[in-house]
């Protein structure tokens, strides 16, 4: 402002006082908030929290502590592994605002794929495993180059996937079912790490690994403190920061504790927590994951900051392939086996998680960890409903209302922040 | 007192914060072509959508009389009821449908049991279309007409309303000249049956031409309405009336040392990308290191047209032209090379375009430098919030802190917001696209602050503006643009808003 001031300095003036009315810590730049304030301006992430909070202690109620035993928290994990590895790519696929219903139809021929080479022609298990992953690639490039090079819509480009590649399957797998797989190759899915340190009735290597990696995560926000604060940026204050970690620390331990009771780490477990980790990298801290973003937010404007938009939509499909690969082998392995009908209506439960967990219909919106949950969410009510021995017909009803619920939250939400603009 | 057919007495209509419209009276005599002129945002569009009850009654204040009654109309509806019909800048015809379908498209003919007699309205149709001299069959898609050809359909579909008030707005702005020519012809025709005809439009040779009176409209309130048969009035004398804004707003002083040539662009020529026509048509223009250049033309004659296709092709179809940056031919493809020759582009319409507006300042403040912020693909979360603290300390922006949703910032912020973004891809030449539009006073003059620094510090600025007071108040030079085409330049000093006018509203005919 060290220019001149024309004829008046009025407007000058009245700016200045505007300034003042901003909240003061703002203005010093360095400054902390309340918890308080940190859930009511994220209620829309914060509220899947909740929700999942909620849906957790009202089933453990409901099934006398059933189903928070060792045995069932095991089930969970092996059980929605494949929906939510398939919720990341969905997720991804989604805040860029488009869709992707093609997914159950690939995990089945990626498992066909792997079925055929391991089981009908005797090849090692990681041939099969290599070959679905290459296929997965191939059918997300050539969705991507549909949806970002021709410019047809997904749905549209997805739909006839979802034809095209359940054909397929049953081409590859001569309308037969193939089983059973090598027994390398169904410890994928349903393998334990355990044993490893012995223990007392608990598997003390699981115990060791959540340990360490509970120790990483305390070590590695502590340095985001730090290096945030260097910065002059706001952090929350201290006890609330060791809070944050001991409740974390708390629950993903109990978490683990009870899985060394039972049958130890689950190896699915740790692909599926580095697929985690990676994509909540790739998503929150990469140029990539920031144009996908920018795209679904604002399509044009993205554009005209020189985002290549098509490059970015092609790539958003040829890793939806490769996970939607990733779970046809989980999937396969835990089914010990291909089937021409599996992964029917995956998409839809992908789908769900993803807008469960917060992500908005028109695009931009949107966490792979809020998908996790939402898919958790769903997995934890559909668990504790048949334990209940709840019919399938109440249980799909429930499933529906609840996405429906979901999403008029979120759009309940927009309107508001869309009125207080 | 003549007979007048509509008067609107005493209309304010006011949007939070802004006055639109100030004690507006309009007149119109029954039976003439009244035309309405006026500057980009004087109010024109905001009286017609008082009067055809796109505002409903209730929310402006004011009188509204028409054929003699009090009207309070509520929508559309009512007005189209009463015979006024409006016909907007942008056609309202579904292109799939057939020209009988949209000329009777939520009044339909009805024949036995509810069901539509197509005999019946295909016939009235053709009837129709004679009338407006369309030779095509009542069953063509409107999708494979010209634009001259759907504006002739939009006529026939109000005629088909026993249409006693005609509310054209800008119908010429996207015709060639023949269509025109045609489409005067055919209000004046509707004049003699009768008809009465509003007509909005920035040609003013066509008003000379067909009006019977003209209302002049500045700053939302009514300069005066003149009578064409009138010989002292002429088109000149309506440029005045147009422009006789009062210098009001202030401009921050500046020195002004123009260094090196930065950008020139030569023969520019882009086509439209779905219609067979020029939007700039030869255009060139030059700016200097610490030079502002204005750029003035009305809405349509294809500013935004020429400065989008400019920064990397992003608008229609390229056709011949070439860009320098400091002498040297660049050739900017996309987007991301011309940021990379070091042009920016901020937008026009900074909500559509310019701004994710469900994101926060910083990631908008990055989103076109996220290579400058990252390495191998990594974004650097904490020098992003620096560049942002940056941008938000040094432009002002009044926001709690640069987490703050950009959707939630007053107008003036989110400009700045933008400007913030541009300079962060640390630019030779900004371009700027109706940088005030809608905001504020003050605001204005943090605006025109920013711009001073920005030349102080070496850059190029174009601005593109439709405010000519503003272009007059900031810039060194001043190209003027009519219909896609450079139809001048000159000093500031030699700039006089009347001689701009003049030159903003020459039309090809007249063009050297």
């Amino acid at each position: 402002m060290t220019q001149t001031v024309g004829p008046t300095s009025e407007p000058e003036a009245s700016s200045a006082t505007q300034a003042k009315d901003v909240a003061p810590a703002a203005a010093l730049g360095v400054g902390t908030s309340d918890v308080r304030a940190l859930l009511t301006r994220n209620l829309r992430t914060s509220g899947i929290y909740i929700a999942f909070v909620v849906v957790v202690a009202l089933f453990a109620i409901l099934t006398g502590g059933t189903s928070l035993s060792p045995g069932n928290i095991t089930n969970i994990v092996l059980q929605y592994s494949y929906i939510l590895i398939l919720a990341i790519g969905m997720v991804i696929v989604i805040i860029a605002g488009h869709i992707d219903l093609s997914v159950g139809s690939v995990v089945a021929v990626t498992g066909a794929v792997s079925a055929v080479l391991v089981i009908r022609q005797d090849q090692p298990w990681w041939v099969g495993v290599l070959a679905a992953l290459a296929t997965g690639l191939l059918i997300g490039a050539w969705h991507g180059f549909w949806v970002a090079y021709v410019g047809i819509p997904a749905f549209i480009v997805t739909l006839a996937g979802m034809l095209l590649f359940r054909g397929l399957t049953l081409q590859v797998l001569d309308n037969v079912s193939l089983s059973p797989f090598t027994s390398e190759y169904s410890k994928i899915a349903s393998g334990f790490l355990n044993g490893l340190l012995g223990g007392n009735g608990f598997d003390a290597f699981t115990l060791l690994v959540f340990g360490v990696a509970v120790a990483a995560y305390a070590v590695s926000q502590y340095r985001t403190r730090i290096a945030r604060v260097r910065y002059g940026q706001t952090v929350p204050s201290f006890p609330l920061f060791v809070a944050q970690i001991v409740i974390v620390a708390a629950v993903v331990m109990a978490f683990a504790y009870q899985l060394a009771t039972a049958r130890g780490l689950p190896i699915v477990l740790i692909i599926l927590a580095a697929l985690i980790m990676v994509y909540g990298v790739v998503t929150k801290r990469t140029v990539f994951g920031r144009q996908v973003y920018a795209i679904g937010g604002n399509l044009a404007a993205a554009t005209l900051s020189g985002v290549k938009v098509k490059a970015v939509n092609f790539w958003i499909f040829v890793n939806m392939g490769f996970l939607a690969a990733v779970a046809g082998v989980v999937f396969s392995s835990r089914s010990n086996g291909a089937q021409p009908g599996a992964g029917n209506s995956f998409e839809l439960d992908a789908i769900a998680a993803a807008f469960i967990g917060g992500a908005a219909v028109t695009g931009g919106v949107g966490t792979v960890v809020g998908a996790m949950v939402g898919g958790l969410l769903v997995g934890v009510m559909s668990n504790g409903m048949q334990l209940m021995g709840v019919d399938q017909s109440i249980q799909s009803m429930v499933k529906g209302m609840v996405l429906l619920l979901a999403v008029a939250f979120d759009v309940y939400n927009k309107r508001r922040a869309g009125s207080a603009r | 007192m003549a007979d007048h057919i509509l008067e609107m007495r005493s209309i304010t209509k006011t949007f939070p914060g802004v006055k639109a419209l100030s004690d507006v009276t309009l007149a119109v005599s029954r039976g003439e072509v009244h035309a309405i002129c006026g500057e980009n945002g004087a109010g024109k569009s905001t009286l017609m959508k008082v009067l055809s009850g796109v505002y409903p009654a209730g929310e402006y204040e004011g009188e509204i009389v028409f054929d003699g009654q009090v009207c309070s109309f509520s929508g559309i509806r009512d007005s189209e009821h009463a015979g006024i019909v409006i016909i907007h800048q942008e056609l309202a015809l579904v292109p799939y449908l057939s020209i009988a379908e949209n000329i009777f498209l939520g009044s339909e003919k009805r024949g036995r049991f509810g069901l539509i007699d197509w005999n019946l309205a295909n016939a009235e149709a053709g009837k129709l279309l004679r009338e407006v001299g369309l030779d095509e069959s009542p069953t063509t898609p409107v999708g494979t007409l010209g634009v001259g050809k759907q504006q002739l359909v939009e006529i026939a579909k109000a005629l088909s309303k026993d249409v006693k008030l005609l509310i054209l707005d800008e119908p010429t702005a996207a015709l060639n000249d023949t269509d025109s020519a045609h489409l005067l012809g055919l209000i004046r025709g509707l004049k003699d049956r009768g008809i009465t005809s509003i007509i909005i439009s920035h040609k003013l040779n066509e008003i000379d031409a067909i009006a019977d009176h003209t209302t002049i409209i500045r700053d939302g309130q009514t300069v005066e309405t003149l009578d064409m048969a009138d010989p002292t009035v002429d088109v000149d004398r309506i440029i005045r009336l147009m422009v006789g804004r009062a210098l009001d707003s202030y401009y921050p002083e500046r020195e002004s040392h123009p260094g090196e040539e930065v950008l020139r662009v030569e023969d520019w020529t882009v086509k439209h990308p779905s219609q067979d026509r020029l939007v700039v048509d030869h255009a060139s223009f030059d700016v200097r290191a610490g030079e502002v250049v204005g750029i003035a033309g009305l809405m349509g004659a294809g500013r935004t047209e020429l400065a989008m296709s400019v920064f990397g092709r992003s608008y229609g179809t390229y056709v011949d032209g070439r860009v320098f940056m400091y002498g040297k031919e660049v050739k900017a493809r996309n987007v991301a090379e011309a940021i990379d020759a070091g042009i920016a582009y901020a937008t026009e319409d900074r909500k559509k375009y310019g701004l994710n507006l469900i994101d926060d300042i910083a990631r908008n403040n990055s989103a076109a430098a996220l290579d400058k912020l990252s390495t191998r693909g990594f974004v650097d979360a904490n020098e992003e919030a620096k560049a942002a603290e940056e941008g938000r300390r040094s432009m002002n922006i009044k926001a709690p802190t640069v987490k703050s949703i950009v959707g939630k910032l007053s107008g003036g912020n989110q400009q700045k917001v933008v400007l913030s973004k541009w300079l962060l891809t640390d630019p030779d030449v900004l371009i700027l696209d109706e940088p005030t539009r809608g905001i504020d006073v003050g605001a204005k003059y943090e605006i025109y602050t920013i711009i001073n620094k920005l030349v102080a510090a070496g850059k190029a600025v174009v601005v593109i503006s439709s405010e000519l007071p503003e272009l007059l108040g900031i810039c060194d030079r001043v190209y003027t643009l009519s219909a896609g085409r450079i139809t001048g330049q000159m000093p500031v000093a030699e700039a006089t808003q009347e001689r701009l006018m003049t030159l903003m509203t020459q039309e090809k005919e007249l063009v050297g």
